[in-house]
């Protein structure tokens, strides 16, 4: 089956499209979050179960310690204090852990074994949702239900020391606090100092319920030298001795009758062997967890502390300290804990933790009733109600005590059950479907890989052979039954899986299709290609380094961080090698003007040079002499651009805190310099948009730049000259929809134009008025979206592009490739040249509200996504203006198309192979998963944009 | 073909490469302090003019440069004076260039243009040894096919190195390792020198295997 190259581009995307769905699918489970929005209440606290008529009041039962202090020391690894070193490292504890009134357990912590994350989950219950971590960057209060609100509601008085990341997620909950950052990671005694010196004054002080301390010190150290090094002895010493003088205190204070006092000494996460953390390997997810209270048993020798999950704690606290259990947690009640009260009350403890599990289950599974656990939970509750009938009935028999004790087990079965089933969901990368969305990618890649490099305008698909050879059907059935294997075995949930039978039969032909036709044409491909080494100019060396170059540093977090810098160097060197390939043209060949070659060009034309060059192009008159020296004056001038608009908006994280042009700009001393700015902006932009459009275009692109300008004067942005001091701001909703008006009036001529030349006269000139016309309505519309002082980007965006078109492309006859390579670069460029970077919080959202009176989903992702990707989508409609006005070759639509799919796949395939390796590097949720979704989004833009390309080539064939 | 050409240029090359590394060396015994990383602007300019003393006393040794055609002491004046004016136009020519690429434009101007003065010393002070004051053949021996010799050659190949070697060393930057190497401009410096080194090495070497296929159009 011979298919046209741009559709078999657009057939790839879509199924890459699909493919990293899949994959985003499987990397980021689906959070489960109770569908009630607000938080547990006391009054919403079930009552007792009871057979008959309820008398039973609904009264949580009182709670079992008075005062709380938690010692959090952040990496605690388990063997620091049950290990053999344990006695070394920390006397007092491991004293009172053999000794002492103690409980001690080993607490899994789930990865990601990062600090916020972890402590989220202490707090919540919850095994935090990847993509809440991801999306959550932006708001760093916790906003989900939690220990420290319920505390804070019920009146407890709170303290912290410690970590600030407890008090940028908790705002306003203590009364007393004081972060520390935990950013300069070589010092490891002032922070924990930090967190020590308040500690004699508070312990002295009566007037808290609850202490927390977070010590980063270990951590620290771990970073620098590792789990062995010699400082891990003292800091756990020192650790030792702040624990012994908090429980001396806490022993003091103990007064007869009262409340018993509550002491934990826990982990947030552990350390790996080599000292870091964020993985899940067994030092890293196993953490201490000692429980000291006097309502305790003492102990009488060491025991093996057996095993309980990170989150347990949290109900644990929640019931000890008599407040309701927080919605999403997924933890169950650590059971010895509560083992000194009266049965009826351990009944009602479990009863509570069990009704709040059930209520998580129903809501977060379709098939709930189906659960084990639920229904082991449904006869336990039964069979309490009957319980504590006879109980009140005064029934004191032996049958009874055994009866609960029954109840007990019963109930303890249930939560295990149910908080299994919870966590099963929870946490865990969905390995299966990210590999079927992997492999899929990959296959795409392999099977584009090699069209791209010949020009044909068709792709030979044998798709009928390969689908009627035995091989095809082979793989068929191995990948089902591998398929059934996978999800008969799977231990947890799996995406892929849970999808229906023809969705996998689908997925499982398409994949075997796709390896089949691989095969045969890389078979075809090795039997023709005898062909022998291509020459390739600097040009291609550096097209094809600069882009394998990119996909390669996308593994460095740093350089996915500074990816900007990454760009603008590739595009600088690019201009340089561009600028060379001129020079050669018009000075080796005609060996003319030799010695002024250094002394003219080199010397960059001032800021004065766009304002003669331009116009000169625009109105086309070129004579020889000065079309080579602009010509030679437009890499320079590119050059200076770039290096303006990169001081324009600092970018990254390294060196985003650097003054910048922009904030100089949005300074309310500048606001005059930044209308100036602005006007003139819009003025150029008119200017070099104008000279391929229909009047009546031209007309409305006026009046809508008019428009954009009274918009941001409404805003407030900039100054109008005729209207002084007058201070009300409004919304500008009417001057946005004034340019929404004319974009659309311009967008439905050029599709008119466009209509016209395809289905009346095959009207080549049409057509490229046409598509001028719609990129013209496009560069409005960004006009509008875009910041006042990002104008400038826009403006020099259309420069670059005109000069470039007019100057190098054609004159130096770049093939549709190369011309598509540098389009691209140049639209990665100008995406972080407008501010962006590769952390979700930059990604504006206020766009989202332009024109409009309240917030509406679609438009304003859709503006949003526009605004964010203007650079990128620019260039590529500026590619398809270029070549399809181009006259020499009709298979150039084609070719570009092909070749902007791929430069997109290639990265995107890369990345998505990278990070399913790195998925438990330490930085994988602050760094690379928020490229994954700007990767998928950028993916998504291109598809559509190839489709664009793929009708645009449709028309020129008769 | 060349044998002799090329143990020339083996030994100079060798000579040359001494001398950087004596660059290093001497400042450290000589002056208390000196470091690498840390008097980096020192160890710039002693490289810079090692290289630059001995470039000139080599290639006046060889007599590598094409023969002057007259020898008025006014003309060579003039090309005395025109040597030094290309230098210095190519120290902005670098400094412009390396501000393009988004160096600080006036925050740490010194360090930027000490590095433009290195790399004229390691690039274009030996254009104007081998080739003399003539951008033109500048052109057209950095053009490609435009060697006229095995130094033409060996100019190429330094040149191009050093050039590759300081446009890598700006790839460490943003690496947030934190190590006092990655401070604007020693790793820019270091791969340059670094770049030039390989580039002695390799030019002799790679004239050496190729001998019996290179072919110039007029020698």
């Amino acid at each position: 089956m011979r298919i046209r190259s741009s559709v078999f581009a657009c057939f790839c995307l879509i199924l890459e499209v699909l493919g990293i769905a899949l994959f985003l699918r499987g990397f980021f489970p689906v959070p489960i979050k109770s569908s009630f929005s607000s938080k547990s209440k006391l009054s919403d606290v079930p009552p007792e179960p009871f057979t008959g008529v309820s008398l039973n009041s609904s009264k949580v039962p009182d709670a079992l310690f008075k005062r709380v202090v938690i010692v959090l020391i952040d990496a605690l690894r388990e063997d620091f204090v049950f290990g053999p070193n344990g006695r070394k490292y920390m006397p007092y504890i491991r004293h009172l852990v053999e000794r002492g009134s103690t409980y001690s357990f080993v607490a899994k912590a789930r990865p990601p074994t990062v600090t916020m994350p972890r402590i989220k989950a202490l707090t919540t219950g919850s095994i935090p949702g990847f993509i809440d971590v991801v999306m959550n960057l932006n708001s760093p209060a916790l906003l989900e239900d939690n220990l420290i609100w319920q505390a804070k509601a019920a009146g407890k008085r709170m303290v912290f020391y410690g970590d600030d990341t407890w008090v940028k997620l908790f705002p306003k909950h203590f009364m007393e606090y004081d972060g520390t950052t935990s950013f300069f990671v070589s010092d490891y005694t002032e922070v924990d100092n930090n967190v020590t010196r308040h500690l004699d004054s508070t312990l002295k002080r009566d007037d808290w319920d609850i202490l927390i301390l977070h010590y980063l010190g270990l951590d620290h150290i771990g970073h620098i030298s590792g789990p062995h090094s010699s400082l891990i002895q003292p800091k756990l010493m020192e650790m030792d001795d702040i624990l012994k003088k908090i429980h001396g205190s806490l022993i003091l204070k103990e007064a007869e009758g009262a409340l018993p006092y509550l002491l934990v000494l826990c982990g947030d996460h552990g350390m790996s062997e080599t000292g870091s953390h964020g993985g899940s390997s067994e030092h890293e997810v196993n953490t201490p967890l000692v429980l000291i209270s006097p309502a305790f048993k003492k102990k009488v020798g060491m025991e093996k502390p057996s095993t309980v999950e990170q989150v347990d704690l949290t109900p644990t606290l929640a019931l000890g300290l008599g407040l309701p259990i927080s919605q999403n947690s997924v933890g169950r009640l650590i059971q010895p804990v509560v083992d000194e009260a009266s049965l009826r009350d351990q009944l009602r403890f479990l009863h509570l933790n069990g009704h709040q599990l059930s209520y998580l289950l129903k809501d977060s599974m379709p098939a709930y009733e189906k659960e084990e656990g639920y229904e082991q939970f449904r006869v336990a509750e039964k069979s309490h109600g009957n319980w504590v009938k006879l109980v009140v009935e005064g029934n004191t028999s032996e049958v009874l005590t055994n009866m609960g004790k029954k109840v007990f087990k019963q109930y303890l079965e249930a939560l295990r059950a149910m908080s299994e089933a919870l966590s099963k969901q929870l946490g865990k990368y969905d390995i299966y479907s990210m590999v079927v969305g992997m492999v899929l990618l990959l296959l795409l890649l392999l099977l584009a890989m090699p069209e791209a490099l010949s020009s044909a305008s068709e792709v030979d698909l044998p798709v009928s052979s390969a689908l009627l050879s035995l091989p095809f059907y082979l793989l068929c059935l191995l990948l089902s039954s591998v398929h059934v294997l996978v999800c008969t075995s799977a231990e947890s949930s799996c995406y892929f899986c849970s999808l229906s039978w023809g969705l996998v039969f689908g997925a499982v032909a398409l994949s075997s299709a796709l390896l089949c036709i691989l095969v045969s044409m890389a078979k075809k491909y090795f039997a023709s290609s005898r062909c022998g080494g291509w020459s390739l100019s600097e040009l291609d060396i550096l097209l094809l380094a600069g882009t394998a170059g990119h996909t390669l540093s996308l593994s460095a977090s740093s350089f996915v961080e500074e990816e900007h810098q990454v760009w603008y160097f590739l595009l600088n060197t690019l201009c340089l090698v561009v600028f060379q390939d001129v020079c050669r043209k018009y000075f080796r060949e005609r060996r003319a003007n030799f010695g002024s070659l250094e002394d003219e060009d080199y010397l960059l034309p001032s800021n004065e040079g766009d304002a003669v060059a331009s116009p000169l192009s625009d109105l086309g008159v070129t004579d020889a002499g000065s079309e080579k020296w602009l010509a030679l004056a437009t890499p320079p001038l590119t050059l200076a651009c770039c290096r303006l608009l990169r001081s324009l908006n600092q970018t990254g994280v390294q060196w985003a805190h650097l003054p910048d042009l922009g904030h100089w700009l949005n300074s309310f001393e500048h606001k005059m310099v930044l209308s100036l700015f602005a006007a003139l902006s819009l003025a150029l932009i008119y200017f070099l948009v104008q000279r391929r459009c229909s009047w009546v275009s031209k007309i409305a692109l006026a009046l809508g730049l008019l428009g954009v300008y009274s918009y941001r004067a409404a805003v407030g942005n900039v100054v109008f000259p005729w209207q002084r001091g007058g201070g009300n701001m409004s919304k500008g909703t009417v001057e946005a929809r004034f340019v929404y008006v004319f974009v659309l009036g311009i967008l439905f001529t050029g599709s008119k134009d466009l209509l016209r030349s395809q289905v009346i006269t095959a009207d080549a000139r049409l057509k490229s008025r046409g598509l001028w016309e719609i990129y013209s309505g496009m560069v409005l519309l960004v006009a509008l979206l875009f910041r006042a002082h990002n104008l400038p980007v826009l403006c020099c965006c259309l420069l670059v592009q005109t000069l470039m078109a007019q100057f190098i492309w054609k004159k130096l006859h770049y093939d549709a490739a190369q011309t598509t390579i540098m389009h691209y670069w140049f639209g990665q460029a100008f995406f972080y040249f407008q501010g962006n970077s590769n952390s979700i919080a930059t990604v504006d959202i206020s766009v989202g509200f332009v024109g409009l009176e309240s917030y509406i989903e679609a438009p304003a992702f859709f503006l949003t996504a526009l605004s964010t990707y203007a650079g990128p989508l620019l260039w590529a409609a500026h590619l398809v203006c270029y070549l399809s006005s181009e006259k020499r070759s009709s298979v150039a639509v084609g070719h570009g198309c092909y070749c902007l799919a791929l430069l997109r796949s290639v990265p995107a395939a890369a990345y998505v192979v990278l990070v399913t390796a790195l998925r438990y590097h330490l930085f994988i949720w602050s760094v690379f998963s928020p490229k994954l979704l700007y990767e998928s989004m950028h993916t998504l833009l291109t598809t559509a944009i190839c489709l664009f390309f793929t009708t645009m080539e449709q028309s020129r064939r008769p | 073909m060349w044998d002799e050409e090329i143990r020339h240029m083996a030994s100079s090359h060798a000579i040359m490469a001494s001398g950087v590394f004596m660059a290093t060396v001497v400042p450290a015994v000589l002056v208390p302090g000196f470091s690498v990383y840390g008097t980096h602007l020192l160890w710039q300019y002693s490289v810079a003019g090692v290289v630059a003393v001995v470039n000139i006393s080599l290639f006046w040794l060889l007599g590598v440069s094409p023969p002057t055609k007259k020898h008025t002491i006014t003309y060579k004046v003039s090309r005395l004076v025109r040597s030094c004016l290309y230098l210095l136009l190519s120290c902005l020519f670098f400094h412009t260039v390396v501000v393009l690429y988004g160096a600080p434009l006036l925050e740490s101007a010194l360090e930027t243009f000490s590095l433009a003065v290195l790399l004229t010393s390691l690039t274009t002070l030996r254009c104007v040894c081998v080739l003399g004051p003539n951008v033109q053949a500048w052109i057209r021996v950095l053009s490609r096919h435009g060697a006229m010799s095995v130094w033409d050659t060996s100019l190429q190949m330094v040149v191009g190195c050093s050039v590759v070697g300081a446009w890598l060393g700006a790839f460490p930057i943003p690496l947030d390792w934190d190590r006092p190497w990655q401070v604007w401009p020693v790793s820019c410096s270091l791969g340059g020198v670094i770049g030039y080194l390989t580039g002695l090495v390799v030019a002799p070497t790679w004239i050496h295997w190729h001998r019996k296929h290179l072919t110039y159009k007029s020698k």
